[in-house]
């Protein structure tokens, strides 16, 4: 309605008059093929008033008397060559648009709206001029195209130009479109020729067409591929950081942890609950409530860490199934803890405004800034851990007691405190995960179950007690994923991805990066 | 982490060589215990529901009769189990699909039993009307014929466990990797099995099925028989575990569990042994799952959710693994506990779950049953100490 009154008040104001009294008569009154020509020729030297006629026409407002046609809002009559309020008489009847009418009328507005000095307004025009280009438009799309600054539309704009053409009658003009469309990156182009070397029966033209469509699949081809190995890396750094804080506490100190997922279960609460935080007392700094969610989530998982290394953990080293077991119960017990605080349904995270929108790096390849924040964040988590494991005293430590216990008990180095540390630490960066998980899935209490058989096959894959490992058969897994997706679907992708892991297990039952020793069991 | 005592420590005091005697197949008291279960299931079941009237405490309801027959399916599960676990040191995650194989392969025979009385009217079963397929895909090829259907029943999960098993075994995977391998085994099929266009129902499985062999399900003299029919299974497949883990067999998977390194060096070769073992415990549970469908109404993927095949390894946890007698216990009371709790108290159902998990690890490494015999050792001891 604003927008509608915004036009009125332009049309009032608008000095030239383009839209003539019988220019009105003719969209409004006789038939429809006849109205609808009048409204193609009314629109080529469009102005606001047309808009506001034919905004009129398409909200039912339009009344006639005779050959007067009068817009009647809120009972007010005004004319709609001048704009200047007039009566309306008694007898004036309703103008009647049928579906075919109501059609033109949208299509005519879009196309109207190619002018609008608002640029999503106009973006949006030419998304729906595209669905059903029509040469009688195209006189005001070459205004348009001439007109406009920005250059995404006029992108699309030159596209919807060249598709109207492509429809041409004319040989000549078809034949240049299709060269047009020849260096045309975007994937809306590809139907576009296919539809039109269906039905062109011009072999020159034709040839063109087919030219053109090759140069535009190399084109794309480029882009699916780069496309598809960028989601494989975005679903690898996901995998990677679900499995990195299982490297940790399976791959280092051997402790099944079939509770890792409800870790990262946690993290993603906490992200939740910061985020709560800052919109009721921060809202003005809520788009960083995803920094301060980083460590709250780490702590928030360590702490729950440690005391189930304390609480249960400890009492279980050695014995692998028992350990797997208690940590499943400590699971379920988790998931029905987090239902009961936060309720069984999934709760809402979002995410911050800079996360939004993406990074267009060729017409068909879009990259995402979550996904891209994400794949930074997870390297920065592993550079993190990497640094912490081989650099610092308490990576020593952690290296010490994993490799020969006893002697690094009688360093001095107290190994049940360690063993708690080491817990701790493979717990926070699981809460990590969570954190960057609820970013770009469903934050509910079984979000960790939807992971922990991925995170314990990337450990399995690249070999237990393998960092390096567990980074290749990330990125390696998620890679491999995306690469079947593309022609095999989701869920069979998946599939196949297990069964390959499974054979691959058979033939390397040490992983990837098998551990080098003489133990005569594994 | 190895833990164990060092190889040192244990060549330091030699110990004499002690060969396991030869059991009998079932002490006196055994024999008794298990002719009272035979009884009860045989006689005393069908007559309380069927003869004793509504109104008589004594009455067993419909309810209850459910619950039975369902914990018994699950008490084979848990049987089989205790072959593979408790005997053998194989901790499978992946029983929950050879039940579901078992289920599914009876489920296509009861879905076939329904004949043009779906809701569409047409021989196909519904959800492929649904799907508007013209024809049975060809795995339904023999789902017409009960006796096709016995044979896939066991077959199907026997071709399945065979083959995963035999390149599992002879690449010598073991221990934990094992668990996590079945575990994703039967999460991939699990989301196989979800998927409309492979032929079974998608994640709604089958389910409104009508009669078995010709005869309505929902008789209560139906009932009963299939009652009747899952308590001889569980009891024919107790005394056959029986029989195999006191014969030489049964001593050799122990030997294996124990040690199989020292297995392998006294020339036996183990990886036959787990494969038969682990064929038959997977046949065990597919017969569980055929028996389970037609007493539930229902089969669907969920039985494949990685949590289902866990919940298995508890109940043989909880009651005491290489008892054979403790898993069925722990079938009994953890399942028991559900369906009384998820009604009572349905939020506190997996807290319960979860501790007793925890408890059983930290404080009954031998479950039940050895909790009973420690109490029964130390009371003997007690009684010993008194005596003069």
């Amino acid at each position: 309605m604003k927008r509608l009154l915004l036009l009125l008040a332009l049309a009032w104001m608008a000095p030239a008059q383009a839209l003539t009294a019988d220019e009105a008569k003719a969209i409004a009154l006789g038939e429809s093929d006849a109205r609808i020509e009048a409204l193609n020729k009314a629109i080529a030297t469009a102005d606001d008033r047309t808009a506001a006629f034919l905004q009129a026409l398409a909200d039912d407002v339009v009344k006639v008397a005779g050959d007067k046609v009068f817009i009647v809002r809120d009972g007010k009559g005004a004319d709609p060559v001048t704009g200047a309020a007039v009566d309306v008489p008694a007898d004036a009847e309703d103008v009647v648009s049928n579906n075919r009418m109501r059609s033109e009328l949208d299509g005519a507005l879009a196309a109207l709206q190619l002018f609008s000095p608002d640029a999503a307004l106009r973006r949006r025009a030419v998304q729906s001029l595209q669905k059903e280009p029509d040469e009688a438009r195209l006189p005001l799309i070459e205004k348009a195209y001439a007109a406009e600054k920005d250059a995404g539309i006029r992108d699309q704009l030159g596209l919807v130009r060249a598709a109207v053409l492509l429809g041409s009658s004319d040989k000549g003009k078809r034949l240049e479109a299709a060269r047009l469309l020849g260096g045309s990156r975007n994937p809306a182009t590809k139907p576009l020729l296919v539809e039109r070397l269906r039905e062109e029966p011009e072999a020159e033209v034709k040839a063109a067409l087919a030219a053109s469509l090759r140069q535009v699949d190399a084109a794309l081809a480029w882009g699916d591929r780069l496309g598809a190995l960028f989601s494989g890396v975005s679903l690898g750094s996901i995998l990677l950081l679900v499995a990195l804080g299982l490297a940790i506490t399976y791959g280092l100190m051997g402790v099944i942890n079939m509770a890792h997922g409800e870790l990262m279960m946690i993290g993603a609460y906490a992200t939740y609950v910061v985020q709560g935080v800052f919109r009721s007392w921060l809202p003005g700094h809520f788009d960083w409530y995803l920094v301060a969610a980083v460590p709250v989530s780490f702590a928030a998982s360590a702490a729950v860490g440690a005391i189930l290394e304390r609480g249960v953990i400890r009492f279980l080293y050695g014995r692998p199934l028992e350990t797997l077991l208690a940590t499943w119960g400590i699971s379920l017990m988790l998931m029905q803890l987090v239902r009961s605080v936060f309720g069984a349904q999934n709760v809402g995270v979002e995410n911050p405004s800079w996360m939004s929108g993406g990074v267009v790096l060729l017409g068909n390849l879009q990259l995402p800034w979550n996904r891209i924040v994400i794949v930074g964040f997870a390297f920065a988590v592993l550079a993190g851990m990497a640094f912490l494991i081989a650099r610092t005293r308490l990576g020593l430590f952690v290296r010490g007691v994993t490799q020969n216990r006893p002697i690094a008990s009688c360093m001095g180095v107290n190994t049940a405190r360690i063993d708690t540390y080491a817990f701790a630490l493979g717990s926070g960066i699981a809460g990590l995960a969570g954190c960057a998980l609820s970013q770009i899935g469903n934050v509910g209490p079984d979000l960790g179950q939807a992971y922990i058989v991925d995170s314990f096959m990337v450990v399995v894959l690249g070999g237990v007690g393998q960092l390096a490992g567990t980074v290749y058969a990330a990125l390696g897994l998620g890679i491999l994923n995306k690469f079947i997706e593309g022609w095999a679907g989701a869920v069979l992708a998946k599939i196949a991805v297990l069964v390959l892991i499974v054979v691959f297990i058979q033939k390397r039952p040490q992983g990837l990066f098998a551990v080098r020793g003489r133990s005569a069991e594994a | 982490m190895d833990r164990a005592p060092s190889i040192v420590a244990a060549a330091a005091t030699p110990e004499p060589v002690v060969l396991p005697a030869a059991r009998p197949l079932l002490t006196r008291a055994g024999w008794t215990a298990f002719l009272v279960a035979l009884v009860t299931v045989c006689a005393l079941a069908p007559v309380l529901n069927l003869v004793v009237p509504a109104d008589s405490p004594f009455h067993m309801g419909e309810y209850a009769v459910a619950l039975i027959a369902r914990i018994m399916c699950y008490a084979i599960c848990a049987l089989a189990m205790d072959l593979i676990w408790g005997y053998t040191g194989i901790l499978s995650l992946g029983h929950g699909l050879f039940f579901a194989l078992g289920g599914y392969a009876m489920g296509m025979y009861l879905m076939r039993q329904i004949g043009r009385d779906g809701n569409y009217k047409s021989d196909l079963p519904d959800f492929m009307v649904f799907l508007d397929w013209k024809a049975l895909p060809w795995h339904w090829t023999f789902s017409d014929s009960f006796v096709a259907t016995c044979l896939l029943v066991v077959l199907v999960p026997a071709a399945v466990a065979f083959v995963f098993g035999f390149f599992a075994f002879r690449s010598r995977i073991k221990g934990v990797y094992f668990s996590i391998i079945t575990q994703a085994l039967t999460y991939a099929a699990m989301l196989l099995f979800f998927r409309n266009e492979t032929g079974f129902g998608g994640n709604n499985g089958f389910t409104d099925f009508k009669r078995i062999l010709g005869v309505p399900l929902q008789t209560p003299s139906m009932r009963m028989t299939l009652f009747v029919f899952t308590g001889l299974t569980l009891l024919g497949f107790f005394l056959l575990a029986r029989w195999l883990v006191t014969a030489k067999f049964g001593r050799v998977l122990q030997a294996i569990r124990d040690a199989e390194t020292r297995v392998m060096f006294s020339g036996y070769n183990p990886v036959g042994y787990k494969l038969a073992i682990w064929t038959l415990s997977a046949v065990m549970c597919g017969v569980a799952g055929a028996l389970y469908v037609p007493q539930v109404g229902i089969i669907n993927p969920g039985e494949m959710s990685p949590a289902n095949s866990i919940e298995i390894a508890v109940w043989a946890a909880v009651g005491g693994r290489a008892t054979l007698i403790g898993p069925i216990v722990g079938a009994f009371l953890v399942s028991g506990a559900k369906s009384w709790l998820t009604v009572s108290a349905p939020e506190y159902w997996l807290y319960f779950l979860g501790g007793l998990f925890i408890v059983v690890t930290l404080f009954l490494p031998d479950g039940l049953v050895g909790l009973a015999r420690r109490l029964r050792l130390a009371g003997a001891a007690a009684l010993e100490a008194k005596a003069p």
